[in-house]
C-alpha cells in the first residue's frame, strides 16, 4: 500500500514537472522551455579529454564540445556563460540524457545506428570525423599497419577503438596482443617505456600525443591507415524536434559563418552587407531565429561569442597540432557541409 | 622491591651512567644492527638500498627539479624545459600552474576565497572535536551549525551578496572533507540506531530489517553503490524529476558507511559486561535512559579506535567518486595531467595528493593512537 501510494506520488510528481514548463511558455519544445525556466544550458561534457572538453588551470571548461555547449547557450539566452557542465563518463553519459539531467550531450561520442535506434536519442551534425589509427615508434621502421602481424599494442578496455582492431586484425588475417590500460597516463608510460609495439586510440588523439613530444616527435610515427569511422556528433533525446532543430542548426550556423568568412572578430563589419545570406544569417532580415523559438540574432550571437565552426575548432586542436583532415569545409576538400540557411 | 631499595640506598652523587658500550646510540645500533654477522650484512645491504633510494628521489625532486616555466602572451604554460628534463628531474611547475584547480576545481576562480575558508573551517572544527576538553553537549551545537556555514559558504546567497554557486562547480578538496565529513557525521547516528535494533529482542520486525540492511550494504562494494546512485538511480525516476550527482554520492556513501559503522558499535555494545544491562535494569530505568546514560557512553569508548580507523577508511573510499564524473581532489589532480601541455607530468601532481591525504590519515591515525593509550590507562592495573 505504503509503495502503490509512494509510486502514485512520485507519478503525480512527474507529471506536474513535465506539464509545468509547457504551460510557462509554449515555445513548441518541452527541452527549450525547461532550459529557459532554469536558466541554463545542462550540457555533457568529458571528464577530462584535451581537445574537446577539459578544464584550463582556471577551472573553465576549453574545447570543441565545450564550446559546442556555449554555442547553444549563445543561441538561447545571448549568453554563451550560460552552461551548466556535467561531466559524464562513458558508463553514465547515455543515462544521464535519458533522464533528462542534461539537455544535450556533446562527449565525443560515435554516432551509430544501434546508439540512435536503441537508446531513444537522435545526433546532431558531426563536429569531428575521427578514426581509429596506430602510433608507433620511428625505430621500429613500420610504415603501414599492415605490417603490425604479431604487435603487442596497447588500448584502453572498453573503448570502440577496442572493437576496431579486432575486427581489422581479424578482417587481414593477422594476430596481435593488446594490453588494456584504462589511465590515459599509464597507457602513455607503457607506450614510451617499450612495453607495446603500437598505441591505437583515435588518431586526432594520437596526432595531439605526438604533437606534444616537442622536439622527440620526430621518434614516433602515425600510421596513415584509419581503420575504423568515428563520426563524433553532439545527441539529444527523441521526440522533441524543435530542440532537435535548434541544436542542428546552432552547428550549422558555425559552419554557414565560415563558409561566408564571417568570424567572431569581423562580424559587425557585415551590418551594412548587401549579401541576403549573410543578412539572413545575422538576423538582419527575415524571421528564421522566431521560427526556431529563439531571438532572431541567435546566430548573430553564436558567431560573436564562441566564432565560427573554423574559429572554434582551431582553438581546440591547433596547440595540440591535431590537422583538420576531413573537418575542413566541402569546398577545401573536407566534408563539413551545411545546408542553406534562408 | 629488594633492587628499588638497592638502588633508593646509593647517595645521588654516587650514582653513574653504565658505560658507552651499554647504552646510548652506538650500543644501541651494535645491539640491534649489528648483533651477529647475519644482522651486518642484512643492515648493509638494506641501509644501501635505502640511502640509494632516498638519494634518488631527492636528486629527482630537488636537485634536478625545475620549479618554473615561462608563460606566453596569452597566459599558457610553455612545459618544454620540463620535457627535457623528464625522467630525471621532477617538474614542480606543474603544481605551481595548476594547483588551485587541484585544490577547488571548478569553482570560480574569483570566488574561490570560500571554499579556502571552508577547509580552514573544517580544520577547525577536527582539532576542537579532538580536544576532549570540548566534549560536551554544545559540541554537536557547534558541528551542526559549523556544517550549515559550510554548505551556506560554499553555495553562497544572493541575501548576503554571495554570488550563487551550484553543488556541480564545486571540486578538489573541500568536495572530499565534504563528502567524508558529511558522510561520517549523518552515518554515524544512522548507525548507533541502526547496532541498537539489530540488538533488539522485543522487536523482531525492526531486528530483521537492521540485519538485511547492513549485510545488503556489507554485500556491494562502494563503488556498485555509487554506480547505482548515478546510473541506475534517474532511471526509475520519472522524467523531469532530478535529485543532483552530489547528493546522490553523498546519499551512497551515508548509507555504505553506516552499514560498517553499525558494526563496529554493535561489537561495542556485545563487549559490555551485562552486569551493565542488568545494573540499569534493576534501577528501574526506561529503555531509553538506559541507553543513553549507560551503555552507549560506555560502549562507544570501548569502540573509538575502530572507529577512527574506519574514518580514516572511508576519508580515501570517497576518492571513489570520480567514477561518476565528480572532481574531488583525485579527479581534479587527474583533470590537471590530462591537459596536453602538461600529460606526462602526473607523478608530480600524485607525490601533492600522497602528501595531502597522508596528511590527513596520519593526523587522524596519531589522534587515534593516544586515545587508544589515554583510555587503556584506567584498565591498566
Amino acid at each position: 500500500m505504503m509503495r502503490s501510494m509512494l509510486c502514485g506520488a512520485w507519478l503525480l510528481a512527474g507529471v506536474v514537472a513535465a506539464a509545468a514548463p509547457a504551460h510557462a511558455q509554449g515555445s513548441g519544445s518541452p527541452t527549450l522551455d525547461a532550459v529557459r525556466q532554469r536558466g541554463q544550458l545542462a550540457c555533457g561534457v568529458t571528464t577530462g579529454v584535451a581537445g574537446f572538453s577539459l578544464p584550463d588551470s582556471k577551472g573553465v571548461e576549453q574545447g570543441i564540445d565545450a564550446d559546442g555547449c556555449r554555442a547553444i547557450a549563445a543561441a538561447i539566452f545571448g549568453d554563451a556563460n550560460k552552461v551548466k557542465y556535467v561531466p559524464l563518463n562513458t558508463e553514465n553519459r547515455f543515462t544521464a540524457l535519458q533522464s533528462g539531467e542534461i539537455d544535450v550531450l556533446i562527449r565525443e561520442t560515435t554516432w551509430t545506428l544501434g546508439r540512435e535506434s536503441s537508446l531513444g536519442a537522435l545526433f546532431g551534425p558531426i563536429t569531428f570525423y575521427d578514426g581509429t589509427g596506430f602510433l608507433v615508434k620511428a625505430s621500429a621502421g613500420v610504415k603501414s599497419a599492415k605490417e603490425l602481424d604479431g604487435a603487442t599494442i596497447c588500448v584502453q578496455p572498453g573503448t570502440s577503438t577496442e572493437l576496431a582492431i579486432a575486427d581489422y586484425f581479424h578482417r587481414s588475417n593477422m594476430k596481435f596482443t593488446p594490453i588494456e590500460i584504462q589511465n590515459l597516463q599509464e597507457i602513455l608510460g607503457a607506450f614510451f617505456s617499450g612495453r607495446c609495439d603500437a598505441y591505437s586510440t583515435d588518431s586526432s588523439a594520437l596526432a595531439g600525443i605526438r604533437y606534444q613530444q616537442g622536439d622527440k616527435a620526430k621518434d614516433y610515427v602515425l600510421l596513415p591507415d584509419i581503420i575504423s569511422k568515428e563520426p563524433l556528433a553532439p545527441m539529444v533525446r527523441k521526440g522533441d524536434d524543435k530542440w532537435f532543430d535548434l541544436v542542428r542548426w546552432t552547428t550549422y550556423a558555425q559552419l554557414t559563418a565560415e563558409e561566408d568568412g564571417v568570424t567572431g572578430k569581423n562580424i559587425d563589419s557585415f551590418a551594412n552587407s548587401e549579401n541576403p545570406d549573410i543578412r539572413k544569417l545575422l538576423g538582419l532580415e527575415g524571421d528564421l531565429g522566431k521560427s526556431m523559438g529563439v531571438d532572431n540574432k541567435w546566430a548573430y550571437n553564436i558567431i560573436k561569442q564562441v566564432g565560427n565552426f573554423g574559429e572554434m575548432f582551431d582553438r581546440a586542436f591547433q596547440p595540440m597540432g591535431v590537422p583538420r583532415g576531413l573537418n575542413k569545409l566541402w569546398n577545401q576538400g573536407g566534408l563539413e557541409y551545411a545546408p542553406p540557411m534562408r | 622491591m629488594a633492587e628499588i631499595a638497592a638502588e633508593a640506598g646509593v647517595p645521588f652523587a654516587a650514582r653513574q651512567r653504565p658505560p658507552a658500550k651499554v647504552v646510548g646510540p652506538a650500543a644501541w645500533a651494535r645491539r640491534n644492527l649489528f648483533g651477529s654477522w647475519w644482522s651486518t650484512a642484512l643492515t648493509l645491504v638494506l641501509g644501501y638500498l635505502i640511502l640509494r633510494f632516498a638519494w634518488g628521489f631527492f636528486d629527482w625532486a630537488v636537485v634536478h627539479a625545475i620549479w618554473t616555466v615561462p608563460y606566453d602572451a596569452q597566459g599558457h604554460a610553455n612545459s618544454a624545459p620540463c620535457r627535457a628534463q623528464m625522467g630525471v628531474g621532477a617538474c614542480w611547475a606543474v603544481i605551481a600552474d595548476k594547483y588551485r584547480f587541484i585544490l577547488f576545481g571548478f569553482y570560480p576562480y574569483d570566488e574561490q576565497w570560500r571554499p579556502l575558508v571552508c577547509i580552514a573551517l573544517f580544520l577547525a572544527l577536527y582539532a576542537i572535536s579532538a580536544n576532549r576538553r570540548f566534549w560536551r553537549r554544545e559540541l554537536g551545537l557547534v558541528w551542526i551549525v559549523t556544517l550549515l556555514l559550510i554548505l551556506l559558504l560554499m553555495h553562497g546567497s544572493e541575501t548576503l551578496g554571495l554570488t550563487v554557486v551550484t553543488d556541480d562547480r564545486w571540486g578538489g578538496l573541500p568536495l572530499t572533507l565534504l563528502l567524508a565529513t558529511f558522510g561520517l557525521a549523518l552515518a554515524f547516528p544512522l548507525a548507533v540506531a541502526v547496532a541498537l535494533g539489530r540488538r533488539s529482542r522485543t522487536l523482531p520486525a525492526v531486528r530483521l530489517l537492521c540485519v538485511v540492511y547492513v549485510e545488503l550494504i556489507r554485500g556491494v562494494p562502494l563503488i556498485s553503490l555509487l554506480f547505482m546512485s548515478s546510473v541506475m538511480f534517474p532511471l526509475f525516476m520519472p522524467q523531469g524529476v532530478n535529485f543532483d550527482n552530489l547528493l546522490r554520492a553523498q546519499v551512497a556513501i551515508i548509507l555504505f558507511a553506516a552499514a560498517y559503522l553499525a558494526e563496529v558499535v554493535r561489537g561495542g555494545l556485545q563487549a559490555l559486561p551485562k552486569g551493565q544491562y542488568e545494573a540499569a535494569d534493576a534501577l528501574g530505568l526506561s529503555y531509553g535512559r538506559k541507553t543513553r546514560l549507560i551503555v552507549l557512553p560506555q560502549a562507544l569508548r570501548i569502540v573509538i579506535p575502530p572507529l577512527v580507523n574506519t574514518f580514516i577508511g572511508f576519508f580515501k573510499d570517497t576518492s571513489l567518486v570520480l567514477i561518476i564524473g565528480i572532481y574531488d581532489l583525485l579527479q581534479s589532480g587527474r583533470a590537471a595531467v590530462d591537459d596536453p601541455v602538461w600529460q606526462g607530468f602526473g607523478n608530480e601532481v600524485y607525490v601533492l595528493l600522497a602528501l595531502i591525504y597522508f596528511c590527513f590519515c596520519f593526523a587522524m591515525s596519531k589522534y587515534s593512537r593516544g586515545l587508544e593509550r589515554d583510555f587503556s590507562r584506567s584498565r591498566r592495573r
